[in-house]
């Protein structure tokens, strides 16, 4: 390369730089700065009144999974965060399962459909993707409440006495983040169908396989990435859900992040609810990595 | 006579799909059906009436949250469109260098963490800031929408710039156009939709957000969705129906020009 084309490829480089300067300086103060400042809390001491004391302690990540015995000073493995933890990956995984259990069939649906109208299902599934959160919860809420719609159904046709308890339960928060996260199942999914050769599904039904087997054999292989994708979308946040616990889940069934909120409200205890987070954060990394592990081999492959 | 056989055909996969707009939808309806609902429980129909809106819109609470939460949109999405469109220049069409990398995944990192632990995050580091210079402003809830609707006002902003044709750029410049004005008439013009899309994006994603904005307020300064998420822990009555039925149809109306917008390809 001559020394002038050098000098012209070194301008460019800077002033891209420059260009990407604001976006970075902002992301920096109020996005990745703080991760860390939450790192350092979690190694300090709690204050009276919330906040911390600078005293360098571990105390905050040892009872994330231990607890002290207030009798005879043994630590013994937490078990009330363990049943938290739990649930959560419990909850977040049901969920992940039922959506694409649902989604699949409806992405397939929308895939199939043809060229024009396809366009109109797609919508649909979109408008609610972009709805408020905390609306949709409402709305799931207005369903399951005693005074709710399944409630005054089945008391008006008579087959129950009294209200079914749903709200405040592990099916409640469930069923609310199933609804929620619903479109960030199909949508992913419907690119990658949206992609299928229906050829090589010809090719199968020509070989004399059944539609199961061809479902099985040729197309869920074909949109495992999409799969996975949705996978991932639909189990972060489930894994970190706050609004639908809040809401619909009441204080008996606590997830992470209604713990998390509880030690910078009541319970007065900053690092601990900052190691919490970091734990939150490496479960949400290691679901990250198998995506990528997965991804990459999907690539190799070719 | 037997159907012709269709080979795209999956046995139960249109009931299932039945079934998921059915879910979708039906949560909604009953939320706007009974924003209409004369009377105050969701148990009785009594009639059409708009008593609700009116007294939803006579709610000075209300209006002072919606005001609130349109002037945090409104600043957060115009700030994060622009350093987007920047950022997007800044790496698409591009060989590599260093720094891109690093760039990249700064961008998407927000996409990652779970919104909990950013709220936490925030908290804590503005807890300090707060007590450090005693300013208690909206400052610090824009800046935290501003760096959460960056990466989703990029995603569009770079989808554009990757489909676009470098040539006319390559045309402008052996026009003997200065970088300046080949942005300003030939990428910009073109990019334009692009950015619409992501300023819309972030302005909805902003507008969405309850667990951040949530955990960042001050005293006094809940948004809408702050406001309804303190309410539904109390008596819920059908004035919050009102509320999200008006929220939704707001949310549709940017959802048609979003799809239509990106859509448009030329």
């Amino acid at each position: 390369m001559s020394a002038a084309a050098e000098a012209a490829r070194a301008r460019e480089v800077r002033s891209r730089r420059l260009l990407a300067l604001p976006a970075l300086v902002i992301l920096a103060l109020a996005a990745i700065g703080p991760l860390l400042v939450v790192f350092v809390y979690s190694f300090l001491t709690p204050g009276p009144y919330g906040d911390v004391v600078w005293t360098f302690s571990t105390d905050a990540w040892t009872s994330v999974f231990l607890e002290r015995d207030i009798f005879d000073d043994t630590l013994s493995l937490a078990d009330a965060h363990m049943a938290i933890f739990a649930r959560s990956v419990m909850l977040a995984l049901a969920t992940t399962v039922l959506a694409l259990l649902i989604g699949f069939p409806t992405a397939y649906f929308i895939a199939t459909r043809p060229e024009r109208t396809r366009e109109l299902w797609l919508f649909l599934v979109t408008v609610p993707f972009w709805t408020n959160i905390l609306i949709r919860t409402f709305g799931m809420l207005e369903i399951i409440r005693n005074e709710g719609l399944i409630n005054t159904v089945l008391g008006n046709l008579g087959l129950i006495e009294q209200p079914i308890q749903m709200l405040f339960t592990d099916g409640a928060v469930m069923a609310g983040m199933l609804y929620v996260y619903l479109p960030l199942m199909v949508l992913p999914l419907y690119a990658s169908l949206d992609k299928l050769d229906f050829r090589l599904v010809e090719a199968g039904y020509d070989l004399y396989a059944t539609p199961f087997r061809v479902l099985t054999r040729i197309i869920l292989p074909l949109v495992r990435p999409g799969m996975i994708a949705g996978s991932i979308l639909v189990f972060i946040p489930a894994l970190g859900a706050y609004v639908t616990p809040r809401v619909l889940g009441g204080g008996k069934t606590m997830m992470f992040g209604t713990l998390i909120e509880l030690q910078f409200g009541q319970g007065r205890n900053w690092p601990l609810g900052a190691a919490l987070s970091i734990t939150l954060m490496a479960l949400v990394m290691v679901a990250l990595l198998v995506y990528v592990r997965h991804a990459g081999r999907e690539a190799r492959h070719g | 006579m037997a159907r012709p056989f269709d080979v795209r055909r999956q046995r139960g996969f249109t009931l299932i799909a039945a079934f998921c707009f059915a879910l979708l939808y039906l949560p909604i309806a009953v939320l706007v059906v009974y924003a209409f609902n004369a009377g105050p429980s969701l148990s009785r129909w009594e009639g059409v009436s708009l008593r609700w809106f009116v007294a939803a819109a006579n709610n000075a609470q209300v209006i002072e949250a919606s005001i609130r939460s349109l002037q945090i949109a409104v600043s957060a999405a115009v700030v994060a469109t622009a350093a987007a469109t920047l950022a997007a220049l800044a790496t698409t069409r591009t060989p590599p260098y260093r720094g891109l990398t690093t760039t990249y995944a700064a961008i998407n990192l927000p996409l990652m963490v779970p919104e909990i632990v950013t709220a936490v995050a925030l908290l804590i580091v503005f807890a300090r800031i707060k007590m450090a210079t005693g300013y208690t402003g909206l400052g610090y809830l824009i800046a935290a929408h501003t760096a959460f609707c960056i990466p989703f006002a990029y995603l569009p902003i770079r989808a554009r710039l990757e489909g676009m044709d470098l040539n006319l750029e390559r045309a402008a410049a052996d026009l003997y156009a200065t970088p300046l004005r080949t942005f300003r008439h030939v990428t910009l013009p073109l990019l334009w939709p692009g950015i619409l899309a992501g300023f819309m994006l972030a302005f909805v994603i902003s507008l969405d957000d309850v667990v951040i904005t949530e955990f960042v307020k001050s005293g006094g300064q809940d948004t809408l969705p702050t406001y309804m998420l303190g309410q539904l822990r109390r008596a819920i009555t059908p004035e919050m129906n009102a509320i999200s039925t008006v929220f939704l149809a707001l949310s549709i109306v940017v959802v048609t020009v979003f799809f239509l917008v990106s859509r448009k390809r030329d």
